[in-house]
């Protein structure tokens, strides 16, 4: 739906040269994108005001990295603030306090309250082995009570039993006294939905909080939000004080702005996300992958942050010239691999590509690891650099004084001479490809022009002759090294994947993927 | 409940009350212009922010902000004026899809109820069906959500309300068979207007939007000529994402009609103008409470008027 802010800030800031800095002119053009892209991602007006009042201050001067944009730095100064904002770590539910300690939940009418109040009640028990006792305050909604109480017997948490007549404070105060009598750690408070405008409701609210002082009370609501999010964050914090929130429906292609804006308005931390309708769908917060949602870019944040680490740019195109020609020798492979093991591997890689994480993980769980990246940088190091030059050199005797050298087997050599004939073939034909996915990668690898999609990915790897020797279509080849237990086949990802180098162990970049939804 | 019997006001009256306490309040924000201005760029941005607070979104917002400077640049202009023409400019793009939801001559004429998870679906059906049961047709309910925990009860107690019976198998069976026995229920028992409720549901979500096509598609097999209607539950508070709520769920149910809930509250729910720009759908009703009457047909007036904050 949204076009994605760097490609916009990519085509303002890209026309200008390059600086050594970023002048206040780049920056205010950059940052109208960036007022667009936050009011689409439902960020509250006044919120990013004052957001982007800090972003300039901050992006104004600043050193640009050289193998990076300016476009792509201005992101990146945005993305940083917006992590600031949204607080830099998570922060759980606390219940250091005397037991029964009363948590209590308020919210908009559907915002999530009763499914959150079961979802937490069940991680406090299950995964904290507190003794909880949940109770439904909600006196108004058609069968609210019994939603609740439907809900504990799933998640084996105990809740109040239902009194006809009584009013939402009093029954917070049996649910103390039934916590205090039975011997409960905490008990969770789920009251009725009601809007900000409702004096009579909003009293109510104040007047549970008397009752039975809750050491948390938090804003339940809805990361679809729209501008509203201001106004009822405000209102809850007004009326009764919050001390943390609970975003639901995360699991929705919602851009999330709304934590943005409760957060900024508050002051108070989001302490927790929903991610589906499901028990178990209750996460802890990072304000990293809402951050990279609310810009609406993957992790192009990390690649710039890698980017800058790591890349030397001149370096990558004369690489990625060299790959055009298809002059793409061992050595280059040699310094491919270095710099993917400096980069966390091809598996980090992958996840910071939007719509390549689940790949990603797959890989991650695949047990691969950087001695496979070591042991093939070893081989090449043990080459002369004629060899290196011209791989068809290499027959058996040479092959068996490399082997002994790098202390490999000559199969691994035949494995790395195959997998760079692969490359090679496949980065000239990336070559000509312009954009897809996974171009930035591309770009960072060296192959300059950009990279095909998955769907030319997809081609390319049927085209590959054979496949890897000794694997059985569809699958890494057995003898890869290091990808015993990978699964056979890799969604959204080609049959026929060509062996690739460096399919590292669990990378750094793995806190740090986007798209966080868990399935319901 | 929280509205009062003796309260016969036009919803935005009602409204109006709580637009004076919060800054998402056109009418508040244009009210701080100054009294009597130049309409200046300035000016112009001032609109089109308060129309962004209100969720129009950027570009519809954009657009009004320069209808409203058109022929009128450089022109001293009072804020009251400001705000009539803002609000005529919405209601030019409202008043096409402002239609009531008509019932046809069908027997059952069958109304599928769609939306995201506690948009005010089942609420929704309840109100309905009280308005149509005043209106003396036979109502049967579908309790189409197997899912949610208690949402069968929810519906039953709303039948018990309005006096409409309710279709409904245990929790957790499958949907699209009970949509199945609904509308063989309804035909058998001469029923004029079935109301099958369904499951909240992302439109994100392939696999929950796979079981309504199917939902659809059973119902299509006992009557072809069914749904006659389906309508799309929005929450008020709703952004930018209920763009992509009418498309896919008008792309998967085939929707013919908006249900905008909870204006009762602080949103003012001006996404409803971008879906009016892009999709041009009708808006049949909006909710303004939890009661059994807070559900008003929706005119292109008054909302405008709500939005751009305009008193009485
Ligand atoms: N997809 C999704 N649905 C949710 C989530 N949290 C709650 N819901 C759904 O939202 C609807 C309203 O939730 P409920 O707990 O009844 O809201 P309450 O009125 O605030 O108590 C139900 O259909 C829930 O299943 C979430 O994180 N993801
Ligand atoms: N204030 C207000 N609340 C509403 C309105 N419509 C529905 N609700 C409330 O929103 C919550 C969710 O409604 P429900 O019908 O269960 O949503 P569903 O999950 O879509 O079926 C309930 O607490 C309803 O009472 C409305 O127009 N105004
Ligand atoms: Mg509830
Ligand atoms: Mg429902």
């Amino acid at each position: 739906m949204f076009e994605s802010l760097s490609e916009k800030l990519g085509g303002i800031l890209d026309r200008l040269t390059r600086r050594g800095a970023l002048s206040e002119a780049d920056v205010d053009a950059a940052l109208r994108e960036v007022r667009r892209a936050l009011l689409e991602a439902d960020v509250a007006l006044e919120v990013v005001h004052s957001f982007i009042d800090e972003v300039r201050k901050h992006a104004v001067g600043a050193t640009v990295i050289k193998s990076v944009t300016p476009g792509q730095m201005v992101v990146k100064i945005v993305h940083d603030q917006l992590i600031a904002m949204l607080g830099a770590s998570a922060d759980p539910i606390n219940l250091d306090a005397p037991a029964p300690v009363a948590v209590m939940m308020v919210g908009l009418q559907g915002s999530g309250k009763t499914t959150t109040t079961a979802k937490l009640a069940r991680r406090l028990s299950q995964q904290m082995r507190r003794k909880v006792l949940m109770a439904s305050l909600d006196v108004r909604r058609p069968a609210a009570m019994e939603q609740l109480a439907v809900l504990g017997r799933q998640v084996e948490v105990d809740t109040l039993p239902i009194v006809e007549g009584q009013q939402p404070p009093q029954i917070a105060r049996r649910a103390l006294e039934a916590g205090r009598l039975g011997g409960y750690d905490v008990v969770l408070l789920d009251t009725a939905g009601r809007t900000t405008l409702d004096d009579a409701m909003m009293a109510e609210a104040a007047e549970i909080k008397a009752a039975a002082n809750p050491h948390e009370i938090l804003l339940v609501a809805d990361s679809l939000t729209g501008q509203d999010a201001v106004n009822l964050a405000r209102a809850f914090d007004q009326r009764v004080g919050l001390t943390g929130i609970v975003l639901t429906r995360v699991d929705g292609d919602g851009r999330g702005g709304a934590a943005l804006s409760m957060r900024a308005v508050t002051g108070k931390p989001i302490k927790l996300i929903g991610t589906g309708e499901k028990m178990d769908a209750l996460e802890d917060f990072h304000p990293q992958r809402i951050a990279d949602r609310i810009l609406g870019m993957g992790d192009i944040i990390s690649l710039v942050e890698k980017a800058a680490a790591t890349i030397d740019a001149e370096h990558a195109m004369r690489v990625a010239e060299k790959m055009r020609k298809g002059a793409f020798d061992l050595s280059d492979l040699r310094s491919q691999l270095a710099q993917m093991q400096s980069m966390g591997g091809m598996a980090g890689l992958m996840g910071m590509m939007p719509g390549m994480a689940k790949m990603k993980s797959q890989l991650a769980s695949a047990n691969l690891d950087e001695r496979v990246l070591k042991r093939q940088m070893a081989i090449i190091d043990s080459m002369t650099p004629k060899e290196r030059r011209v791989p068809d050199l290499l027959k058996a005797s040479r092959k068996k004084r490399i082997a002994a050298g790098s202390g490999t087997k000559p199969e691994d050599i035949n494995r790395l001479l195959k997998m760079h004939r692969q490359m090679a073939d496949m980065m000239k034909a990336m070559g000509g490809a312009k954009r897809g996915p996974m171009a930035g990668l591309a770009q960072m690898m060296g192959f300059g022009g950009g990279a095909p999609s998955p769907e030319d990915m997809a081609k390319l790897a049927q085209q590959m002759p054979g496949g890897i020797p000794g694997s059985p279509p569809g699958t890494l080849p057995p003898g890869f090294p290091g990808a015993s237990g990978l699964p056979p086949t890799m969604p959204g990802m080609p049959a026929k994947f060509p062996g690739m180098p460096g399919l590292g162990g669990r990378p750094p970049g793995l806190g740090s993927l986007p798209g966080f939804g868990k399935k319901k | 409940m929280n509205d009062k019997p003796d309260d016969k006001r036009n919803w935005w009256q009602r409204l109006k009350g709580g637009l004076a306490r919060t800054s998402a309040s056109i009418g508040g924000a244009l009210t701080d212009l100054v009294s009597k201005r130049k309409l200046d760029a300035a000016m112009l941005d001032e609109i089109e922010e308060v129309l962004i607070r209100a969720d129009l979104g950027v570009d519809v917002a954009h657009r009004i902000a320069a209808a409203v400077g058109k022929d009128r640049y450089d022109k001293a202009i009072s804020s009251d004026e400001v705000k009539a023409v803002v609000a005529a400019e919405v209601e030019k793009v409202m008043a096409p899809v402002a239609k009531p939801l008509e019932i046809g001559t069908d027997k059952p004429f069958v109304v599928l109820v769609v939306g995201v998870n506690g948009s005010g679906k089942t609420t929704t059906i309840g109100k309905l069906a009280s308005k149509l049961r005043a209106e003396g047709r036979a109502v049967m309910l579908a309790a189409g959500d197997t899912f949610r925990a208690a949402a069968i009860e929810q519906l039953k107690i709303w039948g018990q309300r309005v006096g409409a019976p309710v279709i409904a198998r245990e929790a957790g069976s499958d949907s699209a068979g009970l949509a199945f026995d609904a509308v063989q229920a309804a035909k058998a028992q001469g029923t004029d207007v079935l109301l099958i409720d369904t499951a909240g549901r992302l439109q994100n979500r392939a696999e929950l939007m796979d079981e309504l096509t199917k939902v659809v598609r059973v119902i299509k097999k006992v009557e072809p000529s069914a749904p006659h209607a389906v309508l799309l539950v929005l929450d008020a508070t709703v952004g930018q994402n209920a763009l992509s709520q009418v498309e896919v769920f008008t792309r998967i149910a085939g929707v013919t009609g908006l249900v905008m809930t909870k204006l009762d509250g602080t949103a003012r729910g001006g996404i409803l103008v971008a879906i009016a720009a892009k999709f041009g759908l009708p808006v049949h009703f909006v909710g303004v409470g939890e009661g059994v009457d807070d559900l008003e047909p929706f005119t292109a007036k008054d909302f405008a008027r709500a939005i751009a904050g305009i008193d009485g």
